[in-house]
């Protein structure tokens, strides 16, 4: 199918669609208010269900209720928005509930402002709420894969039976790209955890609550394994020139674009550098930067924060190689010019 | 009718295999307890009428939290306060169910106030039982929102006082107040005449879901002698003799009998038919050949500038669109943030032979100005040999650059002269693709489909891009 130009945030919503979401619930913020709107506009016209809710904290819990009912459901929203929403993910975690959760950050802490940052890397990726979980997090930086990783995060969702984040931000949201979809998925197997309101699922139990600490203990090894099982097949990451690199920048989502124009850039001076992105941030491309720190000379990791992704860059550099940073807050997006003299810099470094 | 009274309703487990207490025949409620009184009246009534296959029960946070030992139906469990969301998300996915929210007094009137109040006012399809003991029983007994005034807890060691805590919440007379709900009643389980009433509304608002009539709540004051520390019959006294006073027993709403039962008809789209419902499928699916650009105009990044309202962010857009049918790898980012208030609209346009990296255009090769302030605060971010554009008719002032290439156009005037001012933008892009050679005319008609929303207006911005085109051509550096 040709392509059609429009917003990743539009993106989201229609690839929704066409991996069978037909229920969203949500509640109004900048900048992800125009997936709402989206999904207000196209899930009804599907025979869905699109319901504005009283608040982030019953938006999420409808998503448990829906998702419990064996149903394809969503939910997006900002920063603050997600910090709200983070006691509803704590359950759907501890439930084993499938959904897929938007966050197109901003800048924060507190109300922040409405520019991008990258400050959520921390709250999402390593779990949010309480108890012993993490969710799956996919970072698009394209229009395409904000439709493609919607898409695969509710297929990941029911694999796993796990909430399944999308990161993104408000660069990626708002730019414009042309963006080619599939087939829309119209046919959904029974699960056989799940509530369907009839004679055969009305055995199941959706719950999170486990009174005796022994079964608790097992509950969580359980979902332990299930993290493990995931960190070994969903691992995606994009390396570009990085066979022959001696110097590596890191960045995710809107930095990742710079990063590679970076790249560019800088190879044509016949620098030998390349850009790691981490498509997945959980699972995290541990053992790529593991074998890297084998044989670069140093990294640079960028993000819009105070240093969040590159914590566990250094865990698993480990020492091995020097580990730069360079972030932005405030919702500053540096230029290229500016991480290209960023890199120029960590190159100068070993000179 | 004897043989019902002493059998143990069928929505009931036989035995109650989810719970852990080695008595699998017994609840886990405390003697005198309300709770064991209301599930039956609820299984009863999923019995009578023959439901509980197609229940989901939702469990709150309390001493309820457990409800799924004993419902033979679909069973979930909420975080506190959140059961009505919860039950709105099941009843949305599930419209042939029927939903029940159990909820206490902590976690309907404190922590969970506004799930209550929206799902009431929404109107969702469900029924509610809100268990009303005036107190935190499972906690320990701490002051609940319908705790009364003297009442002594383990928070409040000296009686709730009205300065301190305010007043005890009046649910039923709250929900009542509200357009929505079909059915509200307050009772109490005190005596067997009052438990019959119980019954009956239990029964009642179970029914009306099962009518498709709306969202029901039945308020319950009930027992609860461990909480309150007394032995049960001390507990009925207290519910008859000082509970009722503030909570005063009856129907706060009931129109059934006016409403009209609303029944979800389900519609599931083929593939083909949902392509087409989300608007996926291009308006054309024509592709043009490349021009053939010179070299210094290869790759642009194009930054488009002016007022709000002239048509910036739809001119960039157009040129991605335009870039699109090409098989240009392209991108379009509006300004963004706080820059979005100021009146003032921008947007970086990439066209480019490979992958577009960055999206954002801090030194564009290629400016677009429609009005003085853009010049003014993009011309000095131009790369050196890089190219303005800018609408004479509207900027008074000239490109100070030396170092670039100018094109000044009487965009707005030539416009006007066509009969519309707002196709200044489609003039000034069709300049830019003239000029530079980047797009022919048939790829810029072709992409006014996509770009002008309004059939009609299609026509005058034809023209536009006609006029803009010529404009271009003829003023191309030699």
């Amino acid at each position: 199918m040709a392509k059609i130009l429009l917003k990743g945030n539009d993106a989201i919503i229609r690839g929704a669609i066409l991996a069978g979401c037909r229920i969203y619930f949500g509640y109004p913020i900048t900048p992800a208010s125009e997936i709402a709107e989206a999904a207000a506009k196209y899930i009804p016209k599907v025979g869905g269900t699109f319901l504005q809710a009283e608040s982030e904290v019953a938006a999420i819990n409808m998503v448990y209720g829906a998702a419990g009912a064996g149903a394809r459901v969503m939910t997006a929203s900002s920063s603050p928005g997600i910090s709200l929403k983070q006691e509803g993910v704590s359950y759907l975690a501890g439930a084993e509930l499938p959904c897929v959760i938007v966050d197109v950050m901003r800048g924060g802490p507190g109300l922040g402002n409405i520019a991008p940052e990258q400050s959520d890397y921390n709250q999402i990726v390593k779990g949010g709420g309480h108890g012993n979980y993490k969710c799956p997090v996919l970072a698009p930086n394209s229009g395409q894969e904000m439709s493609d990783l919607t898409q695969l995060a509710f297929d990941l969702a029911e694999k796993y039976r796990t909430p399944v984040y999308i990161l993104a931000d408000g660069y990626t949201g708002q730019m414009m790209e042309p963006v080619e979809f599939g087939e829309p998925r119209t046919e959904f197997p029974r699960h056989d955890w799940a509530l369907y309101g009839d004679a055969e699922s009305k055995k199941n139990l959706i719950s999170s609550i486990y009174l005796d600490p022994d079964e608790l203990e097992e509950h969580n090894r359980k979902l332990q394994r299930k993290y493990a099982e995931i960190e070994k097949n969903e691992l995606r990451y994009e390396a570009f020139m990085l066979d022959d690199a001696e110097y590596v920048v890191m960045g995710f989502g809107i930095v990742s674009r710079i990063l590679k124009t970076v790249v560019e850039n800088l190879r044509k001076e016949g620098v030998k550098i390349g850009l790691l992105r981490p498509i997945t941030l959980f699972p995290f491309p541990s053992e790529k930067i593991s074998e890297l720190a084998d044989r670069v000379k140093r990294f640079l990791v960028v993000e819009l924060n105070n240093g969040q992704m590159v914590q566990d860059v250094r865990l698993h550099v480990s020492g091995r190689t020097p580990v730069d940073f360079y972030g932005r807050m405030g919702g500053v997006v540096p230029s290229m010019q500016e991480l290209l003299e960023q890199a120029k810099k960590m190159t100068e470094q070993d000179n | 009718m004897a043989s019902k009274v002493l059998k143990k309703p069928r929505s009931f487990y036989d035995i109650y295999e989810r719970n852990p207490s080695p008595d699998k025949k017994m609840p886990h409620y405390c003697p005198g307890c309300g709770h064991g009184n209301v599930h039956k009246f609820i299984a009863e009534a999923l019995d009578d009428f023959d439901v509980a296959d197609r229940t989901v029960f939702v469990s709150p946070v309390g001493c309820s939290v457990f409800a799924y030992y004993y419902f033979d139906t679909g069973n979930t469990q909420a975080a506190h306060g959140r059961a009505p969301a919860v039950a709105t998300g099941t009843k949305r996915a599930l419209p042939h169910s029927i939903v029940i929210s159990y909820q206490g007094d902590g976690d309907l009137a404190a922590i969970g106030t506004a799930e209550i109040l929206h799902a009431a006012n929404r109107g969702e399809s469900m029924t509610v039982f809100f268990i009303n003991n005036a107190i935190y029983g499972m906690t320990g007994g701490q002051m609940a929102p319908t705790t009364l005034i003297d009442q002594r807890t383990t928070t409040t060691p000296t009686g709730r006082s009205a300065h301190n805590e305010g007043f005890p919440i009046k649910v039923a007379e709250l929900i009542s107040q509200l357009e929505a709900p079909v059915y509200v009643e307050r009772v109490a389980l005190f005596d067997n005449k009052q438990r019959a009433r119980a019954r009956m509304a239990v029964r009642k608002a179970i029914k009306n879901q099962v009518d498709n009539l709306g969202f029901s709540l039945v308020e319950i004051l009930s027992p609860c002698p461990s909480g309150w520390k007394m032995d049960p019959v001390d507990s009925m006294k207290w519910i008859r003799d000082v509970m009722m006073n503030q909570f005063p027993l009856g129907v706060y709403k009931d129109i059934t009998k006016e409403v009209e039962p609303y029944i979800h008809e389900p519609y599931h789209p083929t593939a083909e038919e949902i392509k087409k419902l989300i608007e996926i499928i291009p308006e054309s699916d024509k592709h043009f050949a490349r021009s053939d650009v010179p070299e210094r105009y290869k790759d642009p990044q194009i930054k488009v500038a002016g007022f709000g309202g002239q048509g910036v962010l739809l001119l960039g857009a157009a040129l991605a669109q335009a870039g699109m049918l090409q098989d240009y790898h392209v991108s379009w980012l509006p300004s963004y943030g706080p820059e979005m208030r100021g009146g003032t609209a921008n947007c970086h346009v990439n066209i480019r032979e490979i992958e577009v990296g960055s999206p954002m255009v801090s030194n564009p090769t290629v400016l677009i100005a429609l009005n003085r302030p853009s010049l003014e605060k993009f011309e000095p971010d131009v790369v050196p040999g890089g190219l303005i554009i800018y609408d004479k008719s509207l900027i008074d002032i000239d490109v100070k650059r030396t170092d670039v290439e100018v094109l000044a156009i009487p965009a707005t005037k030539m416009a006007d002269e066509l009969g519309n001012t707002r196709t200044a933008n489609m003039i000034t892009m069709a300049a830019y693709a003239a000029y530079t050679g980047q797009f022919d005319k048939e790829t810029l008609y072709e992409t006014l489909k996509s770009a002008i929303k309004r059939q009609r207006l299609i026509e005058i911005n034809r023209k536009a891009v006609d006029a803009g085109y010529e404009f271009g051509l003829k003023n191309r550096k030699k």
